[in-house]
């Protein structure tokens, strides 16, 4: 029997486990529910868990475990002159095994009675069924394929019967538990929490998981490029292995990666605070509740847009248009018409980026000025204060660290921004003052080393990671202190 | 910190050191609220004398905080809330179109349910209003109304120490008596209160209800309460809501031992409500 089909028959179990629990509970309850400890529902779900939690861990155990026993049996069984070869060799041929086994699945089981022992035969005759397998193979491990199958079988057939078992046994066990006093409520809930701290313990652990990969493989990096030359290197210039230059190493200066981050992010927050603070405070105290409930939705809009067509509305729009008139400015100023601005560069890729922060900036500063207190603010305007007195004075002050906050979060993404800056303002890492120029970032660059046919051995493709690690610990950074302050700003009205 | 040092020499300014703008008299004429498509009150018609204490009694959601609201047109900042009628401030309509709101709040204060201080300072808190309005010209000016203002709510000797702490730290009847002040420092005509003592212990009511008789010499005092002990100790007159009408006003002490309407009676002995 298939897993699916196992498993549905599982939960079919747990199922009508859940219904009979139910039923049963309402029955020993003689009509009177008041009297049970639980609520009939309880008492199901208690029966569907104990039908359904053994058994599919069991499945889950044993899907794990099984293959590696498998073949473990089959690979003992191996001739003495594989046996000898080395542990690579061995683990090819169960390799090859382990096809032969899946081609000779492709036939029924007379079917198989038929094909031939050798594997120079055998191999034309899976060909015909699509199979294509390697042309390394040696007679044994036909044998051995055949025993792989029947392992198979024998491990799919206890399963079946045993997880169905445990299934059932768990379906009975639990009604016959079913009485007036039987707990059930505070058992179902305690299962219920170990769910939500699995879901919960997933996203920590991936967290650790990625830094941990990280960690390894910017160890490998630091091994061939000293951390300062890395951290304080003013040049970036990964050169990679050519034919003319089979032993290039490059250059990996950070700091143009780091400046033209940074140089983008405040472009971008200079577009994005102010016209995202200002839209927050209209509509956190000036819109009526019509026009914020249609403006509202429309901002945050913005932030749905995939940043990368962001990035082709700089490319194709904004780039140009700046270049144009800068042009024109140029044409008026000294008479010579060539433009300053260039088409990539670090202003349009602020402006763009900031443009796509707004909806964060307003959004979230919307709800940390309307979060406080109505209190607050009639009781400024009690006091004879204008709106915008009361605003200025009143619930800004009392919102900022939560609008600090905010900006910090924004702040985090701009800096792990990409898109848009690959086609705003160009991949070139450079190093200068004038945002009319191109520059890249820590994103570009490593989407820039990570693209195309790498193997990850060489320095050029290992930075990657050290740059990764880089931006890790920047947001990392701002988004504890922006946790910091929103923390802090919840005690402040207790 | 500094402050408590500057402060020390002016803890003998007089109680009265300025004189306090003369209260004056509201006058109410059929005035109609609604929230939508409901209505809130019914052609109501009220006169609250100057220097007198006038408390607005009734059942949960009668109307009486609605109609405090009315005075100094809180209610413009719901966005549903229609006001109909006349209601004259000594004299002055207040719904008329001549009026600034602004304006209109400055001489008719409001001390609200909860107590409710900026997450400033003590000092800021008071200082508010009388920034707000420029009505100190000089530092000195402003340290004098703030600490008049706290001797009138009868908090200054508490908080004297300490007029850079947070107004948050107070406790809660300090707080009220914070708010207090705060109303007072802008040199109202009229303070209203929307059951100024429901979130305090009785100690704390007790001074803030003597506090409430003292103002009266220099306000005019609308208070909406809901413990008719409250209404009977600190009011002239008291006026009776009920499903959003007027059922009765006059003085405090005829409504409560021979009132009018039999609703009144089941009210205060505590047959409806």
């Amino acid at each position: 029997m298939s897993i699916l089909n196992i498993f549905f028959l599982v939960a079919a179990i747990g199922v009508s486990g859940y219904f009979l629990g139910r039923a049963r509970a309402k029955n020993v309850s003689g009509g009177d529910l008041s009297k049970l400890h639980s609520l009939p529902g309880y008492a199901g779900a208690y029966v569907f868990l104990w039908a359904t939690i053994p058994s599919v861990l069991f499945l889950a155990a044993w899907l794990m475990a099984a293959p590696f026993m498998l073949e473990n049996t089959v690979r003992t069984g191996f001739p003495q002159t594989e046996q000898d070869t080395s542990e690579n060799n061995q683990n090819l041929s169960m390799g090859m095994v382990r096809s032969l086994a899946g081609g000779l699945r492709e036939f029924s089981v007379d079917e198989r009675l038929g094909l031939p022992k050798i594997f120079e035969e055998i191999g034309p005759k899976l060909n015909e069924r699509g199979i294509v397998l390697g042309s390394n193979g040696q007679d044994f491990m036909i044998d051995a394929a055949y025993t792989l199958i029947a392992l198979q079988d024998k491990s799919r057939f206890w399963l079946t019967v045993i997880a169905i078992t445990t299934s059932f046994i768990g379906a009975v066990w639990a009604l016959s538990r079913i009485a007036i006093r039987l707990r059930a409520r505070n058992q179902v809930e305690t299962i219920i929490l170990a769910g939500l701290i699995a879901a919960s313990s997933i996203a920590v652990l991936s967290t650790i998981g990625i830094f941990l990969s990280m960690v390894a493989e910017s160890g490998r990096f630091f091994a061939s490029v000293p951390p300062m030359e890395f951290l304080f290197g003013t040049v970036w210039d990964p050169r990679f292995a050519a034919a003319d230059n089979p032993g290039a190493t490059g250059q990996f200066g950070l700091i143009p990666l780091l400046a033209g981050t940074i140089y983008i992010a405040l472009v971008a927050m200079i577009v994005a605070v102010p016209i995202g603070l200002f839209a927050a405070i209209y509509m956190a105290e000036y819109a009526s509740s019509r026009t914020r409930a249609i403006v509202k939705p429309l901002l945050e809009v913005l932030a749905g847009i995939p940043t990368i067509v962001y990035g082709f509305f700089a490319l194709v729009t904004v780039g140009p248009l700046l270049r144009d008139i800068s042009a024109q400015i140029a044409g008026i100023a000294t008479g010579d018409g060539a433009s300053f601005i260039q088409a990539q560069s670090v202003l349009t890729a602020g402006l763009v980026m900031g443009v796509m922060l707004i909806p964060f900036v307003s959004s979230l500063s919307d709800d940390v000025i309307t979060q406080v207190p109505a209190s607050m603010r009639e009781g400024s305007l009690g006091l004879g204060a204008t709106r915008s007195e009361t605003m200025v004075r009143v619930l800004l002050p009392a919102a900022l660290p939560g609008i600090v906050g905010a900006l910090l979060l924004t702040g985090s993404r701009a800096i792990g921004e990409t898109m848009i800056v690959v086609l705003a303002a160009g991949v070139a890492a450079r190093l200068t003052l004038n945002p009319f120029e191109p520059m890249t970032t820590v994103t570009v660059k490593i989407v820039n080393q990570l693209t195309g046919d790498l193997e990850f051995t060489s320095p050029q493709t290992l930075v990657a990671f050290a740059l990764g690690m880089t931006l890790f610990f920047i947001t990392l950074g701002l988004n504890v202190y922006a946790l910091y302050i929103v923390r802090k700003y919840r005690e402040q009205y207790e | 910190m500094q402050m408590n040092t500057k402060f020390k020499p002016l803890e003998n300014v007089p109680l009265n050191a300025d004189p306090s703008p003369r209260a004056i008299s509201i006058c109410a004429e059929k005035v109609n609220v609604f929230y939508g498509e409901k209505q809130a009150l019914f052609d109501i018609d009220l006169n609250v004398g100057a220097n007198e204490v006038t408390s607005l009694i009734g059942p949960s959601g009668c109307g009486k905080s609605t109609f405090l609201r009315c005075m100094n047109r809180m209610n413009d900042t719901i966005d549903t809330c229609r006001v109909s009628g006349k209601i004259t401030l000594d004299g002055e309509d207040i719904y008329s179109r001549d009026i600034d709101v602004v304006e209109l709040r400055a001489r008719v204060g409001m001390v609200f349910q909860k107590p409710n201080p900026f997450p400033k300072s003590i000092f800021e808190n008071v200082a508010y209003g009388p920034r707000i309005h420029g009505l100190a010209h000089t530092k000195t000016d402003l340290e004098r109304i703030v600490v008049t203002s706290l001797q009138k709510a009868g908090l200054f000797e508490e908080v004297k120490d300490r007029l850079q702490q947070p107004g948050t730290s107070l406790s809660g009847g300090q707080q009220q008596r914070l708010c207090i002040a705060r109303a007072i420092a802008v040199q109202p005509e009229v303070i209203l209160m929307d059951e100024p003592c429901s979130a305090l212990d009785p100690i704390a009511t007790a001074i803030v209800e003597e506090l409430i008789d003292e103002l009266r010499q220099n306000y005019t005092i609308v208070i909406v309460t809901h413990s008719m002990q409250q209404a009977a100790r600190v009011s002239q007159q008291t006026a009776f809501f009920h499903l959003g009408n007027l059922v009765e006003t006059g003085p405090t002490e005829k409504i409560f031992t021979t009132p009018d309407d039999p609703r009144t009676e089941s009210y205060i002995t505590g047959r409806i409500g």
